[in-house]
């Protein structure tokens, strides 16, 4: 009987530091079929994997609320913390606090920052924390069925019919205008650039803010709404086109002078921004604003790289703090001797 | 020019009045922003460095300045250091409030008053000794801008004339408080000086009060509580300290920042091994305490009353998620804003509880300064033993009032972190469940976010969960949780602080008392005693949840006075739930609740009272 050779398994594909995709996974989505969210998720799944950061190094952190669940459905081998609702900010804080070695990621939604965490998500945004803070932004409150968020747009219409009467608030504008140094929108549906601009917020080290457009398939995905997928098809307006070169390919990019900004990140890598149309400086903080108010004034879905800053110091630095993690710094650097309290007491006799 | 008022001598029987030596209390009453903490700092110290036990309290509002300000010191060479409600020693400076301040009076006490008061003409059965501040200070003081502040220092003078307290230890606290400041020193030494000759030249002493050198506070320190607590901190090695400014807690952080600075900069990168943050409000304070208390570092916060209130639901999840972090609660007089500068021992229960569904929290009562220093080191010991926050139950007595105390003892323990597993951990046993009771204690073992093994991480959430930190609504898994975490809070009751308990033999009669409530309770068993003939017992709580022997000293006991700094009798309340029913009975009640410091004979006189109910 003849025997047919089994051909050699081919080689499993692995990212630069050896893991393979699967490591970046999480346990499976409870989330709605087709929810914006999920896509999200693999997106942040892909650009960890891609850039080969390594899991255990990273604290993946949220709030309350459906977005605020999908950090337990990728990077299944991180850290997390599912806080409580709004709060994201100041446990994204103390852990950077703690352990300035990791890379937090956190993930919120509009509910989550606009509205109850907005004092949190103001004040984190003007420290420029290193933090990934994704804004995984529907308009709607889906775990509690439905109701409007402080994102969803003046003129919006719930499924009961009832309109929305305030006007919404740009989370970007705010993150630029309180200084936080990476601030972009993207749309779930649109996989090239979130994937790029999330590997951008990883090779940053300040607040990368980035706004994701992530539409509810059950509570706000029909017409009326301004969060709906089709909605957000029609009326995204991309900036630029983005792309992401990491640190460690060394890719050189030819591109005709004047048509492409080029930006270098914290750890080397670039973002490429091919202009589309219209002439864009992402380091002008007073453009990036005139650019959102614009849009708001034209009812378009501004989308792409903001602003971006490279000088600003950050928290961390800022604090002047040690190299190493403060959390395990050992007990003979962390209490001071027997003659430090001797001479504290001398001068309270 | 008139000098001395002395009152009708009728009133105090005995025609030689005897001395009374080193047993007074003196209260300045000023108004705010005038300066005056100078002064009575300086009192204090002086008084101090007699070798006299002292105290010194501050009754201020909740105000920059223009308000009454009172300050008391008290003087005890039998060492109570427990406000006395009763002055002896009236100085009267702000003119709202004289009148009231000097009709309060016991007869036979002393005013020393701004001459243009004229507060003689109110009762003729005190000492009056009239000051002219202004033409004092004048001369002394050629910049009329300053005058205000240096005017105080006067009192000092006249004080030091009148009842014996030696000008070389007002030159030196004057120096010490001062520092470097040489100039502003001289200057006010010049206005206590001006205060003392005056005083010699016109005042004739006519009360009883004196102040003797003695020998016990040799070696001895002065240090207000929120700035032991900071020391404690300091040496329990706390590395991030996330605050809000608050009302009567704030001095602790802001001392903490000092000390921080001072000894805690790496000396060879010049930079800091500590993070402290001032947060945007008590819900991100303790927020960043819990992120940081997560990934592994020893956190803090400081707040009070209302802080506490803020902080309700991170509390619930630190409890739940099981972080570590300590909470100072420097308390306050509620409800709601309350008296914001007065002190009460108010927020045990809510503190105890605090947060919904089943939640409970460690608490420790320190009772000094000494305390409030050890028990902060221990709290940090505690917290990541438990892995929970833990409240440091302070008050504003404590916090910021000045205590006399015997130098603090280095830490004598290393720092105890807790179950963290390491990586070289992992790699031996290969994996871990961070909700499992493996120990039989209650309380799991945890890994640190960063440390580099593929079973290193792990999920926390406040939401439903089962051994291994997975999402569950299982009814099962939740029971299981709940009962671990009630047995974890029962490990708890052995690793608070104990209970400090002096019997007295066969006595009927116990009090429970906590917290700054101990010193009056002391000078209360001496009063009972001395008075009454009523020898009892004392238990003071250091830490709840109780420890068993609480519940035997009840059971031991006829009647147990339990004593609290609020209205609503809550650690009697907290102890209701644990004593057996039958012992319910035993437990009676003493309150104190209008926002001062608690003295002993309130104390003494509502046990009296209640004992002749019985």
């Amino acid at each position: 009987m003849a025997t047919t050779a089994t051909p050699p398994a081919p080689p499993k594909k692995v990212n630069r530091i050896g893991l393979e995709i699967g490591t970046y996974k999480g346990s499976k989505s409870t989330l709605c079929a087709g929810c914006g969210h999920n896509a999200i998720s693999e997106r942040i799944v892909e650009a960890f994997y891609e850039l080969g950061v390594e899991p255990h190094r990273v604290a993946k952190l949220s709030g309350i609320g459906c977005s605020s669940k999908s950090p337990a459905y990728f990077l299944g081998s991180a850290y997390g913390l599912n806080a409580v609702h709004g709060r994201m900010p100041s446990i994204a804080t103390g852990t950077m606090l703690a352990n300035r070695t990791l890379m937090a990621i956190g993930v919120s939604g509009d509910g989550d920052s606009a509205s109850i965490g907005i004092g949190q998500f103001v004040h984190l945004m003007r420290r420029n924390l290193p933090v990934i803070y994704i804004i995984e932004d529907n308009g709607v409150y889906g775990l509690t069925k439905g109701q409007f968020s402080a994102t969803a747009d003046i003129g919006s219409k719930l499924k009961t019919g009832v309109v929305n009467d305030l006007p919404a608030i740009d989370t970007c504008a705010l993150a630029i205008q309180l200084g936080a140094t990476y601030v972009a929108r993207s749309f779930s549906g649109d996989k090239r650039q979130l994937l790029a601009l999330v590997q951008g917020a990883i090779a940053h080290r300040g607040t990368s803010m980035l706004d994701v457009i992530s539409p509810c398939v059950t509570f706000n995905d029909h017409e009326g709404s301004t969060k709906s997928y089709s909605y957000v098809k029609d009326h995204d307006e991309p900036l630029a086109d983005v792309s992401f070169v990491p640190f460690f390919q060394d890719i050189g990019v030819d591109y005709d002078p004047g048509t492409t900004t080029e930006i270098t990140m914290h750890d080397g890598s670039r973002m490429i921004l091919k202009k589309l149309g219209t002439d864009y400086d992402p380091t002008n903080k007073v453009k990036a604003l005139h650019v959102l108010t614009e849009a708001h004034e034209k009812n378009e879905v501004i989308t792409g790289l903001f602003y971006v800053n490279t000088e600003r110091e950050n928290f961390l630095d800022l604090l002047n703090i040690v190299d190493e993690p403060l959390a395990t710094l050992p007990e003979s650097r962390v209490r001071p001797p027997k003659k430090v309290l001797d001479e504290v007491m001398e001068e309270l006799r | 020019m008139a000098t001395t008022h002395v009152a009708a001598q009728e009133a105090e029987a005995p025609t030689e009045p005897q001395l009374v030596l080193n047993d007074l209390s003196i209260q300045v009453a000023t108004v705010n922003g005038s300066g005056s903490q100078t002064a009575n700092m300086v009192l204090l110290r002086s008084i101090f460095q007699m070798g006299i036990p002292v105290s010194g309290k501050n009754l201020f509002p909740s105000n920059i300045a223009g308000l009454p300000t009172w300050f008391t010191i008290r003087a005890s060479k039998h060492g109570y250091i427990a406000r006395r409600k009763e002055i002896d020693f009236l100085v009267a400076m702000n003119p709202e409030t004289a009148e009231g301040d000097v009709r309060e009076l016991r007869p036979g006490s002393a005013v020393v008053y701004d001459e243009r008061l004229d507060l003689k003409r109110l009762r003729n059965d005190c000492v009056f000794y009239p000051v002219p501040f202004d033409a004092l200070v004048a001369p002394v003081c050629p910049d009329a801008k300053l005058r205000k502040l240096v005017r105080n220092m006067i009192y000092d003078g006249v004080l030091a004339r009148l009842l014996g307290i030696e000008m070389e230890e007002i030159q030196r606290a004057l120096y010490k408080q001062f520092r470097k400041k040489v100039k502003a020193a001289e200057l006010n030494f010049n206005a206590a000086r001006a205060g003392y000759e005056f005083a010699d030249k016109n005042l004739q002493k006519a009360d009883r009060f004196a102040l003797r050198r003695m020998d016990a506070t040799r070696g001895k320190i002065i240090i207000d509580g929120n700035s032991a607590a900071a020391l404690g901190a300091m040496f329990a090695g706390v590395t991030v300290v996330t605050w809000y400014p608050i009302t009567p807690s704030s001095s602790l952080c802001e001392t903490l920042i000092e000390l921080m600075k001072r000894y805690r900069i790496d000396p060879e990168t010049k930079k800091a091994t500590f993070a402290i943050v001032q947060a945007e409000d008590e819900l991100a304070a303790i927020g960043m305490a819990l992120g940081a208390g997560w990934a592994g570092a020893r956190s803090m916060t400081a707040t009070a009353g209302p802080g506490i209130s803020l902080m309700g639901e991170f509390a619930g999840f630190g409890y739940y998620a099981e972080i570590p972090a300590v909470i100072f609660n420097v308390q306050r007089v509620g409800p709601s804003t309350g008296l914001p500068t007065r002190t009460a021992q108010g927020d045990i229960l809510s503190t105890a509880y605090l947060s919904h569904g089943d939640t409970m929290h460690p608490m420790l009562f320190p009772c000094s300064v000494e305390e409030c220093y050890a028990m902060a080191v221990e709290a940090f010991d505690l917290a990541e033993g438990l892995q929970t926050p833990v409240f440091v139950m302070m008050d504003l007595d404590l916090g910021m009032n000045n205590w006399m105390a015997d130098a603090f003892p280095y830490p004598e323990k290393p720092m105890a972190r807790g179950k963290v597993l390491s990586k070289e951990d992992l790699d031996r046993l290969g994996h871990f469940e961070r909700y499992r009771d493996v120990d039989g204690d209650g309380v799991g073992y945890r890994t640190l976010p960063g440390t580099d093994h593929p079973a290193a991480g792990y999920f926390t959430r406040g939401s439903g969960h089962d051994e291994k930190a997975h999402y569950t609504e299982r009814p099962d898994d939740y029971v299981n949780n709940l009962d671990r975490l009630a047995h974890k809070f029962d490990t708890a009751r052995n690793r608070v602080p104990s209970p400090v308990i002096q019997e007295t033999a066969k006595s009927e009669v116990g009090i429970i008392a906590y917290g700054s409530s101990h010193w009056a309770t002391l000078e209360t068993l001496d009063q009972l005693k001395e008075e009454h003939d009523l020898d009892a017992s004392y238990c003071r709580l250091r830490g709840f949840p109780f420890s068993h022997t609480v519940k035997d000293f009840i059971r031991r006991h006829e009647r147990v006075y339990v004593v609290d700094q609020n209205r609503d009798a809550q650690m009697l309340h907290l102890l209701r739930l644990e004593v057996a029913p039958e012992d319910v009975k035993r437990l009676r009640s003493v309150r104190h609740y209008n926002g001062l410091p608690i003295d002993a004979r309130s104390v003494t006189d509502s046990i009296v009272a209640q004992e002749g109910e019985k």
